[in-house]
């Protein structure tokens, strides 16, 4: 083989940079987290089970606001019978008061940016 | 192991008709849990089939001389998170003062009484019968709702302003600023979203009060009792009898916009 030498340092060199972000977690530790919602503690059931929210809050959302906005349909019937008002800020927000301890905690995580807050008012944080 | 032709196809058959059975036994069971949603109207709505204003412009103006009365335009400001913009070029209004000639322009002349001339009458989205933003709007971001309620769905609102050029009244405002910038957040009501640079915005008859069974901000500060609201379709309603035992005039009704503002003088 010819260049033996060459290759096998090539090779090495490849395989530390290709494998340098799972080193660089491991000396840091700061790369991989787990997003960590805090669920609130009052309410125990949100509108749907929770692995339907986790699944697809945002195309319940988006349905939401169109009944609200458009059919003037404001309250939603769950699938347990509850009654729920449709509202993001006196309605979701009411239970799920921080914004920056739920929805923040998944959507910096997957770096997607939902722009609800450049109009809806967020609940002020409680002193 | 080694499978003949005549046994593949028949265990294959077999699994096929397995298979078929089991969706359709599957299709007769109840659907249990899956997700039974409704949607419903909030019971506590204020309903009609066509909502109306009529604004008494004598009462009005009376108490506009007396103390330069603005409770409806603040209230309204107040209940939208309507910004107050220093550069009147940028300026969002929903209801506001306007003098009598550009209110009615076309509808008076130059030699038109002293009580008239000049002075503040209220204007307002006319939430018109044949609304032309409606018609020109491109995404449907605005829409005529069955109880005549002429809304704007921030949501869809790409910011064309067609529907500013399409309305004869100027009732409507484009934000060119981030109205956030010039509201104060501690005063700012949660209820209502603000919006964002970039929409078009204007009087909505306070729909999202209506569904809570409230009447339009404007209405409810008017101490004079200068502006009626209610259902035109209604025979009983308040406009109705005000409509009846005066006269009214509209803005630009030659326009076959037909408004649903009335202004009794």
């Amino acid at each position: 083989m010819y260049d033996k030498g060459k290759i096998f340092a090539g090779l090495v060199i490849f395989l530390c940079v290709f494998t340098s972000p799972i080193w660089y977690n491991v000396v840091t530790g700061k790369a991989a987290y787990k997003p960590d919602p805090k669920l609130p503690v009052r309410e125990k059931q949100c509108v749907a089970p929770k692995e339907t929210m986790i699944a697809s809050h945002m195309t319940l959302l988006d349905t939401w606001r169109d009944k609200v906005v458009r059919e003037g349909d404001r309250e939603y019937v769950a699938w347990d019978g509850k009654v729920h008002s449709i509202s993001l800020s006196e309605g979701c927000m009411k239970c799920h008061s921080d914004k920056a301890a739920f929805c923040d905690q998944c959507h910096n995580y997957v770096n997607v940016s939902p722009y609800c807050w450049d109009c809806h008012v967020e609940p002020k944080e409680k002193k | 192991m080694a499978v003949n032709r005549r046994d593949f196809l028949r265990i294959s058959g077999l699994g096929t008709l397995l298979g078929l059975g089991s969706m359709a036994t599957q299709e007769l069971l109840p659907p249990g849990k899956a997700l039974a949603q409704q949607y419903l109207p909030d019971g506590k709505a204020l309903k009609a089939k066509r909502w109306a204003m009529v604004v008494d412009a004598r009462k009005c103006l009376e108490k506009v001389e007396q103390d330069g009365c603005r409770d409806c335009v603040l209230a309204c400001n107040r209940v939208h998170n309507i910004p107050a913009l220093p550069d009147p070029k940028h300026e969002v209004k929903w209801i506001w003062q306007e003098r009598y000639e550009n209110t009615f322009a076309g509808q008076n002349h130059e030699y038109a009484e002293d009580a008239l001339r000049g002075k503040p009458f209220l204007v307002l989205c006319n939430h018109c019968d044949k609304p032309p933003c409606v018609r020109v709007c491109p995404t449907q971001a605005t829409f005529k709702r069955d109880d005549g309620i002429v809304m704007m769905d921030f949501h869809r609102c790409i910011g064309c302003r067609y529907c500013m050029a399409a309305c004869p009244y100027g009732s409507r405002s484009f934000n060119f600023v981030d109205p956030r910038k010039h509201l104060d957040s501690a005063a700012t009501d949660p209820k209502f979203p603000t919006r964002m640079k970039g929409v078009v915005e204007k009087c909505n008859f306070c729909a999202e009060r209506l569904a809570e069974g409230l009447m339009p901000a404007c209405v409810e500060v008017c101490k004079e009792k200068a502006l009626i609201f209610g259902d035109l379709e209604d025979p009983g309603s308040e406009v109705r009898k005000v409509l009846r035992s005066r006269y009214s005039i509209r803005r630009k009704p030659e326009l076959g916009t037909h408004p649903e503002i009335f202004y009794v003088v």
